[in-house]
């Protein structure tokens, strides 16, 4: 699969990273290059096989509804870069 | 007398144990080598207000009669581990200022069995790496030089570069690593250390900056198979608060130790004779199954016939789960903020994340951001998945006809920082060998072989079958008692 | 029933629609952390470390939200997927701390079940149910806090939601409002979602397209977070109406985002910079599937309440309701507890003047108090015992109205009210035709037109006779008494 800069800037742009035009042109045969590696998968067969599900045999385990946690604003906001009135405080989102 | 610091583990535990020495004495040695190996770069924080308060625990303890399991013993702890109250990065930019509230459980497990920490380790940013350079606070230098007179800095390996430096140089007796694909046996192996990843699962993965979930396992760093065993003891064991931790009980692997490998089958997959391997690798791989046959196991040929694809699975799938693990990183709640003027959320995100990470992270972000997105998620991932059952099938087969693997750690001795910057593929591969297991679930630990022409080290790997670890251990042991690697790294630090 | 037609410039259209209605599952602590789901709390205060997506933070599932799902699929006579798996969805937003919200898009707990609701006209239709999935509801954000700021609290944030998803069954906004109610009461009956929707436990995403009748299906909107019955009704007929206007303009509809502005009654694109929804789905790696025992599945099933089809259906049937008496007693689970509570007290004979004394008398008080029935002044027992104070003659029709009034007011037991205020009514033969003779005796002119045939002032009569017995006398003594006087 060849990346062209088109689409280095629309996965960018989806895993929220800026990127600069220097960025992009180094990206887009990087990333292709290892893309074009990975595809090597495609020789395997891979009929009827299901995709692996859990690593290693153990069953999901589901926990008592009780409330054990929470009423720790203090620790919630602690490391905030911005906090205000017990919020969290971010650039104004417009909807 | 040797110096403390010559001490591993278990040496320290019992020493503390007899009276030999204070807790206190081993950890002021212990606060001192960390100070005065701060040109290796392996600590990213050193906390020794924190072994001391341990240390003085353990002597009170002693007094009284109640010593734990890893009391008196100082450890690394690689920064991938929240500790409560302690800042910790992952190695990365986008976690500055960030000091968790909270305690991983391993290392409240180890704290609990009273180890104490001397500080926080480096790495590789966000364990992605096999050098230990991806790390935002420089790289960690291995403390091996060539023996040609060459000084060139060479990697420690990664992603646990810091711990296994440490461990190497005598910073600690033992460090946390973690292993997603050879996180822990790679850099034990270029720094001549030992070390195990336990079944997936094993450990809890609670408070650990995660990389790729489904890979991410812990597991101990330290001089020799034994000390691996005691530190696995206290750091494995059930936690509600991971639904993909095991709820089975801790074996006494130390107890467990035996290297009589008598009726056990090792097998030695064929596939993993590749080419462009150096011919050392092949030779200490050669010597490690004398050593076992000499131990008393069986070897037998098997094939993986999907180990090529290992490599390839792996980079689908970790970049997958780490495009999303990753995302919670935004500035909104913790760590980096970069806003630009006028700027909006979006704005916020995409420089704070274009300042925050790395290159190698980002290359990895936008990785699995791809194979993830609309149309390639079956030709990619559900592909992977597929390819990861058929890998973890091909050990299945295996364990049919063996107990467990013998193969080399890592295709190559450790090499030199900058040696392999350009080219991210050259780096993955070295993790050829690390790689099935991981995405198998399997424990797989590294041990000491020997060293190349150049006095580098070189590891051995073992891998068990799920839950398996005593054999690993057993096994481990034997080739240490075989090898004789006594190999340590010149003090030029 | 008539089809739903749109008239347009050039000719007839129909309208489809499908509803993705979010509900917020009854539990004490959320989806995956130990958190509490009360509504109200302090910004922040509700929000453990996993939910504010801490490093190292992973998530454990709560059995009861898995039940709840599990007894809202069976009530819906859906199949469970006894093998599911949570998924990721993955994207930025203030409200989604984790940057992905844990869902399940390829295999979710429930699959097809359905629905049947009652159309105005009588007739009846069965909506189809695609699946029901379990997720994480988002945080919430406050924009008019601050000037620069917007404000995020994360209490919301991984509060355990069932997203039910309906077939694009639907062909008009009654048919949509009537599967609304009809889904929210049968949540409320199942206890899954206290259905509010004004504290946002339900809302809907509205999806709408049109087509000429006939025609294969055109392209859809999503309008989201759509929080009563009323606007999901008012969205459709906008969205139907702006879209066939767009295409007869010779425009074309675009598949996208949109939002309800009820104060303009209006609907506008969301994402006018729309970046591809590409949420990345895929298994979440901190989870393993959830697998379910037959015996857990035969649980849910066994604690399932009587449903509001199949209690209608006895209420007919065995109680003897008229159809309209039985709708509308299990239209609401809680109207239907509190005439079940009635019954126990009074015996099922009476069911059916029980059941008319509710709609009209009880119902009726109601309304004019402005009060939903769990806050009824009066409780079942109290309104039984009135009912037996008719039934056995101690109170006259027009009594029991006066005491109930007194009931509503004090919250008193009927007996004490009869007994304390003499409102029992009389039968005594004597007092009546006494009554009776004064009547008669001042309104001669009266008798003697009913005598000539003008038989209507029966009534006045009884009127009078009432009123001089101060509405006590027994209505059957004086209408009997009265036609043997007047001859
Ligand atoms: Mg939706
Ligand atoms: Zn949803």
């Amino acid at each position: 699969m060849s990346v062209d800069t088109d689409t280095v800037r629309h996965i960018a742009k989806l895993a929220r990273i800026a990127v600069s035009d220097e960025e992009v042109a180094a990206l887009a045969p990087e990333l292709s290059n290892i893309l074009g590696w990975v595809e090597q998968l495609a020789e395997v067969d891979v009929e009827g096989v299901e995709p692996m599900t859990a690593v290693v045999p153990n069953k999901l385990r589901l926990r008592e509804d009780a409330v054990t946690d929470g009423g720790i604003r203090d620790q919630v906001l602690a490391n905030a870069p911005l906090a205000e009135h017990g919020f969290f405080a971010v650039p104004k989102v417009i909807e | 007398m040797t110096a403390l610091t010559d001490l591993g583990i278990a040496a320290i535990r019992d020493g503390v144990r007899a009276g030999d020495f204070s807790a206190r004495e081993v950890a002021e040695a212990f606060i001192a080598a960390v100070e005065k190996g701060r040109a290796l770069n392996a600590f990213l924080v050193e906390t020794p207000d924190h072994a001391l308060a341990a240390a003085e625990a353990a002597d009170a303890a002693r007094a009284s009669g109640e010593l734990k399991p890893l009391s008196g013993v100082p450890l690394g702890i690689k920064d991938l581990f929240a500790t409560r109250g302690v800042r910790t990065s992952a190695a990365s930019r986008i976690l500055e200022g960030f000091t968790p509230t909270y305690e991983s459980t391993v290392t409240a497990r180890l704290f609990a069995a009273g180890a104490g920490m001397l500080g926080k380790l480096n790495l590789d940013e966000f364990a992605m790496g096999s050098s230990n350079e991806t790390s935002a606070f420089g790289a960690v230098r291995s403390p091996w030089r060539r023996n040609d007179g060459d000084s060139a800095p060479l990697a420690p390996g990664g992603s646990s570069g810091g711990s296994a430096a440490a461990v190497s140089a005598r910073l600690c007796p033992g460090a946390t690593g973690t292993d997603t694909g050879g996180s822990i046996r790679q850099p034990a192996a270029f720094t001549g250390i030992t070390g195990i990843k336990p079944t997936y699962g094993r450990c809890s993965r609670w408070g650990i900056v995660a990389f790729a979930s489904s890979l991410d396992q812990a597991g101990p760093m330290a001089r020799d198979v034994r000390d691996c065993a005691i530190m696995l003891e206290a750091m494995a064991g059930f936690d509600p608060g991971d639904s993909t931790s095991l709820d089975l009980p801790v074996p006494a692997w130390e107890a467990g130790l035996n290297s009589d490998l008598r009726g056990r089958r090792v097998g030695i997959p064929k596939e993993y004779r590749i080419d462009g391997v150096p011919g050392e690798i092949e030779a200490v791989w050669n010597r490690g199954i004398e050593w076992l046959k000499d131990a008393g196991a069986e070897i037998v040929e098997v094939s993986l016939p999907h180990t090529k694809y290992a490599l390839p699975t792996y980079y689908i799938i970790a970049p997958a789960e780490a495009s999303s693990n990753l995302a919670r990183y935004d500035g909104a709640r913790y760590g980096l903020r970069v806003a630009p003027d006028q700027g909006g959320l979006a704005d916020m995100y995409e420089a704070t994340r274009a300042a925050g990470f790395g290159a190698e992270v980002k290359r990895r972000i936008m990785i699995g951001t791809y194979v993830l997105s609309a149309g390639f998620y079956d030709a990619y991932f559900n592909r992977a998945q597929k390819v990861r059952a058929l890998i973890a099938r091909d050990f299945e087969t295996a364990w049919q006809s063996c107990d467990m693997l013998l193969t080399p750690t890592a295709p190559s001795a450790a090499f030199a920082l900058g040696e392999k910057g350009a080219d991210p593929i050259a780096m993955y591969l070295n993790d050829v060998f690390a790689v099935p297991a991981s995405l198998a679930g399997l424990p797989a630990m590294s041990v000491p072989g020997g060293l190349d022409r150049q006095g580098l080290p070189l590891g051995l790997q073992i891998v068990g079958k799920a839950l398996d670890e005593q054999t690993v251990l057993n096994a481990g042991l034997a080739i240490e008692e075989r090898a004789g690697f006594t190999a340590r790294p010149e003090a030029w630090w | 029933m008539a089809d739903y037609r749109i008239q347009g410039a050039t000719g007839e259209w129909e309208v489809v629609i499908g509803l993705e209605v979010h509900a917020q599952i009854v539990s004490q602590a959320k989806l995956f952390s130990g958190a509490a789901t009360a509504f109200g709390g302090e910004p922040n205060a509700q929000v453990s470390l996993v939910d504010a997506a801490m490093p190292g933070m992973l998530p454990v599932p709560n059995i009861e939200c898995i039940r709840q799902a599990v007894r809202t699929g069976l009530a819906l006579e859906a199949r469970i997927n006894r093998w599911s798996r949570f998924d990721r969805k993955n994207y930025f937003y203030a409200d989604l701390p984790q940057g992905y919200q844990i869902s399940q898009l390829y295999h979710p707990l429930v699959g097809e079940g359905a629905i049947t609701v009652d159309l105005e006209d009588g007739s009846t239709k069965t909506i189809g149910i695609e699946r029901i999935h379990v997720e994480q509801d988002a945080g919430k954000l406050m924009h008019d806090q601050h000037p620069d700021y917007s404000y995020v609290d994360l209490n919301r944030s991984g509060v355990a939601l069932m997203e039910i998803v309906s077939r694009a069954d639907m062909r008009s906004p009654e048919e949509a409002g009537a599967y609304v109610r009809k889904l929210r009461s049968i949540l409320r009956y199942v206890g899954s979602c206290d259905g509010n929707m004004e504290q946002g436990s339900m809302r809907a995403d509205v999806n709408v397209s049109v087509r000429r009748p006939g025609e294969p299906l055109g392209t859809r909107t999503e309008t989201k977070n759509v929080n009563s019955v009323r606007f999901i009704m008012a969205v459709i007929e906008h969205e139907a109406r702006r879209q066939i206007d767009l295409i007869e303009e010779g425009g074309v509809v675009v598949q996208e985002t949109r939002l309800y502005d009820p104060d303009r009654g209006e609907t506008r694109s969301l994402r006018t910079k729309e970046d591809a929804h590409d949420y990345r789905y895929f298994p979440d790696p901190d989870l393993l599937p959830l697998e379910l025992g037959e015996d857990f599945v035969a649980q849910c099933r066994a604690s399932l309440p009587e449903l509001p089809d199949a209690k209608r259906a006895r209420y007919e049937k065995e109680l003897g309701l008229p159809a309209y008496n039985a709708a509308v007693l299990t239209a609401e689970v809680e109207t239907a507890r509190w005439f079940e509570e009635l019954l126990v007290e009074l015996g099922e004979a009476h069911a059916q003047r029980a059941s008319n004394w509710v709609i009209s008398d009880l119902f009726g008080a109601l309304n004019r108090l402005g009060k939903g029935i769990e806050e009824s002044p009066v409780s079942p027992r109290q309104g039984a015992g009135l009912l037996r104070l008719v039934a056995d003659g101690t109170l006259s029709g027009t009594l029991a109205k006066q005491v109930f009034e007194i009931m509503l007011e004090t919250g008193e037991d009927p007996e004490r009210i009869v007994e304390q205020r003499g409102l029992r009514q009389t039968s005594d033969s004597g007092a009546i035709e006494r009554a009776i003779a004064d009547v008669l005796a001042a309104n001669a002119d009266k008798v003697a037109e009913y005598r000539g045939g003008k038989e209507k002032l029966f009534g006045f009569f009884v009127g009078q006779v009432m009123k001089a017995m101060a509405g006590k006398a027994n209505p059957q003594v004086v209408n009997e008494l009265l036609r043997k006087a007047l001859g």
